[in-house]
């Protein structure tokens, strides 16, 4: 051996010693994607989350990180495009994130998915709701902290097959992108069950001046219920007019008609109408402790999703601390078995990746105003 | 056989509702040859008015009666003041102008009374009181008619016939028939032209504003758009019964409206537009002048 070779060996022996003596300099980090909307149009939509996560990682990383390894994360602007979608989630791939929270939109979403999957990453999405996502059963390492669109319908038919005892239902809708994609669930939903019938289904036009002909069919259907999938404006018409023809029969719509304008506006008529609405989460003491930390920094209050991309940080760092190990298999069993405290209280995943623990509540018009239904 | 009727009787509702809106345009296209799109406009400002005036009347608490009576009136003036003043501002210095120039003077009026009304009063919903009182004795039918739609029913029968004794033995009237068959000679043998037009617009947007006041106690609510979404059916239901005809935009707003009222029936609500447009169509193809309309020949 000559003097050089045995010099390096030195070196290198040193090095290992000095490597072995402080693990906490070797701990890498742990690194977490945040994909989102983070510019542009649909900004506004994006960047709660992006705060959130990072409000929630602050904490994490001041008490000693996930099993004695700090969180980093990696940011990436998909501005709600698909195509830009996939260019960063290949990006991601390559970074070597362990998970992702994101991506904000259904469509970059959907695009996103397959390259995941592929290299065996959990997603999880603050504010996707497109119900194939999870139900096609194609993405078994996606989860979200946001009901699907469908889980309205599915709210609204089960209170009224179990509460109300409904036997023969007529479905009404705007013909919007909205309105119909609820009253086509509902209808669904409702024929899934055998317990009910569905004996009307109309598309109603917006802004037509009179309503009779159609309230006339809803009276000849017999039904005991009326669902109608659409907003405020053509629901208080809609009920104001069958009252007026007395017609009683119980009117049930969704989140659109949820707001004290439909009341206002329906005046006594707004009596005893049902509506689904998101589940009042606003007095948790999570959300309460988030929404301060974010007012300390930026000032404002938070905006739309806020709650959702804490709650989406919050389950994985936890489903990380627990699972096995940092293999995706390990982690998405975690996210399945083991509850999470968020702002929307103590929430689990089942096994196509939706929340359970968040949703719609039924709500009832008294004495003018919404209150909760039982 | 009762669904039939009750088909029958929301057809003639929502006819009775276009035909009160279709008066007003028939009676200006049938003077002057203009499609005043503000008509719409006028008819959401008397809605409006008839709103605020009831609200405050209310709040001194005058009896039902009253209140409408009241509220009718000064909606009649207001509208009557707006559509008056927008012939002076928009169509009277256009009036030697090519026939597309006031037409589109009449579609800025018309946006531009919508924003007004949006940025002055609001872009939401209000409700609006039920100003016709509910009928005792109706009270059996009430599932096939309310008292709300009988009253527009008969409203409209009365209008429709006062405007034509008006038109056909009063001075003002054949002073209207004179302007609309040939202005310049009118002109030169001592009609005042300019006061006929006038007093057109003033009877047409009261006629507008009565309307509104009907039919926002029907539907309960109005906002600054229902103008426009009105004035389009009620224009179609003037053209289909012959525009410029008075009897024939009450007919085509009740062969429209019992149109709708069929299809939603027994079809589907989805379609109601697609067979009212379809019978538009039809009927312009088999009589191009519209229902009652006369065939003009062109002056070349």
């Amino acid at each position: 051996m000559t003097k050089t070779a045995k010099l390096f060996s030195l070196i290198a022996a040193v090095a290992m010693v000095i490597a072995a003596a402080h693990p906490s300099l070797a701990a890498t980090p742990i690194k977490i994607g945040v994909a989102g909307a983070h510019s542009g149009d649909l900004a506004s939509y994006g960047l709660p989350t992006l705060k959130g996560a990072q409000l929630v990682v602050k904490d994490v990383n001041a008490k000693g990180g996930v099993k004695g390894s700090p969180i980093e994360l990696v940011l990436v602007d998909d501005q709600c495009k698909p195509e830009a979608a996939a260019n960063l989630a290949t990006k991601l791939v390559s970074d070597g994130v362990k998970a992702v929270v994101g991506h904000i939109c259904s469509g970059p979403t959907k695009a996103a998915l397959p390259i995941y999957r592929d290299a065996k990453i959990v997603a999880i999405a603050p504010s996707a709701t497109t119900p194939e996502l999870t139900q096609s059963g194609e993405y078994k390492l996606f989860f979200r902290t946001i009901a699907s669109d469908d889980r309205q319908a599915r709210t609204m038919v089960d209170f009224i097959l179990n509460k109300l005892a409904a036997k023969k239902v007529a479905i009404l809708h705007d013909k919007g992108d909205y309105g119909l994609g609820l009253a086509n669930y509902s209808k669904q939903f409702i024929e899934e069950s055998k317990q009910a019938e569905v004996v009307l289904f109309e598309g109603i036009t917006v802004g037509q001046v009179d309503f009779s002909a159609v309230i006339q069919k809803i009276k000849r259907s017999n039904a005991d219920v009326v669902i109608f999938g659409g907003y405020h404006p053509e629901a208080s018409k809609l009920v104001s007019q069958m009252r007026k023809k007395r017609i009683n029969t119980t009117f049930v719509s969704d989140d659109g008609i949820k707001d004290e304008a439909f009341i206002k506006v329906a005046g006594k008529d707004a009596e005893g109408v049902y509506a689904t609405g998101p589940t009042d989460t606003s007095q948790n003491p999570i959300t309460l402790e988030y929404r301060e930390k974010f007012k300390k920094l930026e000032g404002t209050d938070p905006g739309s999703f806020f709650d959702n991309g804490v709650a989406a940080t919050l389950a994985i760092i936890n489903a990380l601390e627990k699972a096995k190990s940092f293999d995706a298999e390990d982690v998405a069993a975690a996210l399945r078995s083991e509850k999470v405290d968020t702002p929307f209280g103590e929430i689990s995943f089942d096994e196509h990746g939706d929340p359970v623990g968040i949703g719609f509540n039924m709500f009832v018009v008294k004495d003018g105003h919404y209150h909760t239904a039982e | 056989m009762e669904y039939f009727l009750e088909l029958v009787f929301s057809g003639l509702t929502r006819g009775s509702i276009y035909a009160l809106i279709a008066l007003g345009y028939t009676m200006v296209y049938g003077i002057i040859g203009l499609i005043n799109f503000a008509h719409g406009e006028i008819y959401m400002i008397g809605a409006f008015t008839a709103l605020i005036i009831a609200t405050v009347l209310n709040m001194y608490g005058l009896p039902l009666p009253a209140i409408l009576i009241l509220a009718s009136v000064a909606a009649i003036i207001w509208s009557a003041a707006y559509g008056f003043t927008v012939e002076r501002l928009a169509y009277r210095p256009l009036r030697g102008a090519p026939r597309l120039s006031p037409l589109i003077s009449a579609i800025g009026m018309s946006i531009f009374l919508q924003n007004y009304v949006m940025l002055a009063q609001t872009p939401n919903f209000l409700p609006f009181p039920a100003l016709i009182p509910d009928l005792p004795f109706l009270n059996r039918f009430t599932s096939m008619v309310g008292t709300t739609d009988l009253a527009i029913l008969l409203v409209t029968a009365i209008v429709m016939i006062l405007l034509t004794l008006m038109i056909k033995f009063t001075r003002t009237g054949k002073a209207m028939r004179a302007t609309s068959q040939d202005r310049t000679m009118a002109f030169l043998v001592g009609v005042n032209v300019d006061t006929v037009i006038s007093v057109t617009f003033i009877t047409g947007s009261s006629l507008a504003a009565i309307g509104g006041v009907l039919i926002a106690s029907h539907i309960g609510q109005i906002n600054f758009y229902i103008g426009f979404i009105a004035g389009i059916k009620a224009f179609t239901a003037a053209v289909l019964g012959g525009i410029g005809s008075i009897p024939g935009a009450v007919l085509g707003s009740f062969v429209l409206g019992l149109t709708e009222s069929f299809a939603t029936g027994y079809v589907s609500s989805a379609y109601e537009d697609v067979f009212a447009f379809s019978l538009l169509v039809l009927i312009l193809i088999f009589r191009p002048a519209g229902l009652l309309g006369r065939a003009t020949i062109e002056k070349v």
